[in-house]
């Protein structure tokens, strides 16, 4: 499965290329809008192109993205997945209990991880050595939070809350406590 | 005039308050209080900002917590909700050229958020009081971490806002229908539905001959269709209030009840409806109305396609109504659906009617050109920037896909939530103050152009530069709602801060001016009685 890293690689140049356009746009209005010159009416057809674009924009949007980042579809059908290995998880009192002191996954391996809270609504999230994100989910209590999640290379990675449970919370952090080693 | 004489009576001493009417008088007070909590925010925001860059040793972390907790209910509550409704109460009246149905209950909406803001504040300034805007079941009710009594001053305080809020709604609603003493009488239902944009959605099924007049204008028929959802939500806050009292006020007296009697999926659910009838319903109905008046007056013309506006505007109701899933896209116990349907679908929907509202407004200003690059022009265009930069960040994040890995992080809070309220919406409104500016004030002069130019670039540049420096940090992995304490996003955190400093610097210009503009007893005259007759707007010789 591709790294999450790649996807936001890929949203990063895709929203600069965007706001650059969009910024540039406004700043050709703003311009414009103001030069002396006959007054224009503007098309009914330009606007009726523009509400398609935006229709077309908002839909392809997720169908894209569903078929192109691999974890999308899983997630969805992750119930129907056999996974290699599971994790069982308890956070309470601003703490992560692990199963073992280390999680150890085989690279290409599907991991699940189960995660139950016994008091507060928690984040669970997986972090790089440099501090970028690998994936989040929300721990509610009450009901099995669960993710299923496939590694495509090896490396070392945190275990941090991402979700706001009261001051104690802030530092909810387990270092390097998953390990993804090659077969 | 020399400086002293311009502080004390304003900018050539133009403004004169015993010549306002009650009612401009009014609009003023929400203003100024609005302004007030706006500095409230923009002052907590930079201790955020430079707590992020290294956390201050003279605040403990549970103090920023509660600054953090405060920080948007002051600026939405405080601030916004001030400035709107005071506008609002004003434009409505204005707008269909008859009185407010009530003058007293417009004034004590005016003092309860303003009370209600305060005391809310205080309560989370003296006694940390930190469950943030969101209330996640159960930390409201966690007195391990948080003292009861001041939850309860607390939810206090937001209760007295919606107080307000109740009043707002029902006055506004009651001047579109009621029929002023000595008039004929007036048509309140068809007024009610024209308000609700079932005209406009019938004239687009019609030919040009067979349509109907509208008996509301589109401005009106916008702040009548955000105040439904302004109404939903207050309805949900005060539910969700009086839930959280009853276990606050239990515990205070000796009975702690079951946290897990609420289920936390169920109410994550219930809060992010009503939660979202603010985010994703009223400010962007109230937003698509403001930018629809702002380019008529601007441009003396009436709007580019009006019908399709005024059919956008109630379908942007319904889509507030369906919306709410794409802030459980991360809870995976939430319904696949659900999380598809709600999360992903609907919410695609608002790139299309916020998009329409983008296109009409600026095809409407096209059509007049050419204009003077006025303030109201130029935060107008700013406004718009605002929301076409943080609507299609909304989108991405509201994907099963990305939202695994946006999901809590700066990116969130930078270029979606930061780039839409403090451009977006903060430009929009300094837009509408600018060219209300001088019908509310029976013509005051503001005192220094220079002084405007300087703010809409300080605040426009500031807005984009913060929301971007902090959505760079969210890509690398920056979380929200959490304190960093080895500078791990430094350089990213300093740059936002110095685009914070931009936007605080912006905002003292901002107040300077008007405050240059009206005098020091200018000010002061606001807050004293109008000895005239509270069902005039502007007096007759402003008109």
């Amino acid at each position: 499965m591709v790294d999450s890293q790649v996807v936001l690689n890929g949203q990063t140049f895709a929203y600069t290329f965007y706001a650059l356009a969009i910024i540039l746009l406004m700043l050709w209005f703003g311009y414009n809008v103001t030069k002396s010159g006959k007054a224009s009416k503007v098309s009914s057809a330009l606007f009726y192109s523009f509400v398609t674009l935006l229709v077309v924009l908002g839909v392809s949007l997720h169908i894209v993205t569903y078929n192109t980042i691999p974890w999308a579809s899983m997630d969805l059908n992750r119930k129907e997945i056999k996974a290699d290995k599971t994790f069982e998880i308890t956070v309470e009192n601003h703490k992560f209990i692990l199963p073992s002191e280390k999680l150890v996954i085989n690279v290409n391996d599907k991991a699940m991880f189960n995660v139950r809270s016994n008091d507060l609504t928690y984040g669970f999230g997986l972090f790089r050595s440099d501090n970028s994100m690998v994936f989040q989910m929300q721990v509610v209590p009450g009901h099995l939070n669960d993710i299923l999640w496939q590694f495509d290379k090896p490396g070392v990675y945190t275990i941090r809350s991402t979700e706001y449970s009261g001051p104690k919370g802030a530092q909810m952090i387990l270092k390097d406590v998953v390990e993804v080693i090659a077969n | 005039m020399n400086f002293k004489e311009t502080f004390m009576n304003g900018e050539q001493g133009l403004f004169k308050p015993s010549t306002l009417t009650p009612m401009q008088k009014l609009v003023l007070r929400f203003v100024v209080i609005g302004l007030i909590y706006y500095g409230f925010a923009v002052i907590e925001g930079m201790i955020m900002r430079i707590y992020q860059i290294s956390p201050i040793a003279a605040i403990p972390d549970y103090q920023y917590f509660a600054i953090l907790t405060a920080h948007p209910l002051v600026g939405i509550f405080g601030s916004t909700y001030s400035i709107v409704f005071g506008a609002f109460l004003f434009l409505v009246p204005f707008l269909m050229k008859k009185p407010l149905w009530s003058f007293k209950l417009a004034n004590w909406t005016c003092i309860l958020i303003g009370v209600g803001t305060m005391i809310f504040w205080l309560a989370g300034f003296i006694t940390h009081y930190a469950p943030l805007y969101t209330l996640y079941w159960p930390l409201p009710a966690d007195f391990s971490q948080f003292n009861p009594l001041g939850g309860t001053i607390f939810v206090a305080g937001i209760a007295i806002v919606m107080l307000g809020t109740v009043f707002f709604v029902i006055n506004i609603f009651k001047t579109i229908v009621y029929t002023p003493e000595g008039w004929e009488k007036q048509p309140s239902k068809a007024l009610f539905l024209s308000a609700m944009g079932l005209s406009g959605m019938t004239n687009m099924f019609r030919k040009k001959e067979n349509q109907k007049e509208h008996l509301v204008s589109l401005p009106v028929a916008a702040i009548a269709r955000g105040t439904v959802d302004t109404a939903l939500n207050a309805g949900i806050i005060l539910f969700t209030g009086v839930l959280i009292l009853v276990y606050l006020i239990s515990h205070q007296l000796g009975f702690d009840l079951k946290n897990s009697a609420v289920d936390a999926l169920l109410y994550k659910n219930w809060f992010w409806w009503g939660l979202d009838l603010i985010a994703d319903g009223l400010v962007l109905i109230f937003v698509a109305g403001t930018w629809y008046l702002l380019a008529m007056l601007i441009t003396g013309r009436s709007l580019f396609m009006q019908n399709i506006a005024r059919a956008a505007l109630l379908l942007e109701l319904v889509v507030s109504w369906t919306v709410w899933s794409h802030h459980l896209m991360s809870d995976q116990a939430q319904p696949g659906f659900l999380k598809v349907a709600s999360g992903e679908m609907v919410t695609a929907f608002e790139l299309i009617t916020q998009g329409l509202a983008f296109f009409i407004t600026l095809a409407t200003l096209w059509s007049a050109r050419p204009l003077k690059m006025t303030n109201p022009l130029k935060f107008l265009l700013g406004g718009l920037l605002g929301f076409g930069l943080a609507v299609p960040a909304g989108i991405m994040q509201a994907d099963l896909g990305l939202n695994r890995i946006l999901h809590n992080t700066q990116w969130i809070i930078g270029p979606h939530v930061h780039v839409a309220i403090l451009v977006g919406l903060t430009m929009t409104l300094y837009s509408a103050i600018y060219i209300l500016f001088p019908i509310v004030t029976n013509g005051a002069k503001l005192y220094s152009q220079k002084l405007a130019n300087f703010h809409f670039w300080a605040h426009l540049i500031g807005g984009i530069g913060m929301g971007a420096f902090m959505g760079m940090a969210g890509l690398k992995g920056m979380l929200r709602r959490t304190i960093y304490l080895n500078g791990e996003f430094n350089l990213y955190m300093i740059l936002a801060g110095i685009c914070g400093g931009l936007l605080l610097l912006a905002f003292l210009a901002f107040f300077y001016n008007i405050v240059m503009s009206v005098g020091l007893k200018g000010v002061i005259g606001i807050f004293t009685p109008s000895k005239l007759d509270v069902k005039i707007l502007v007096p007759e010789a402003e008109k």
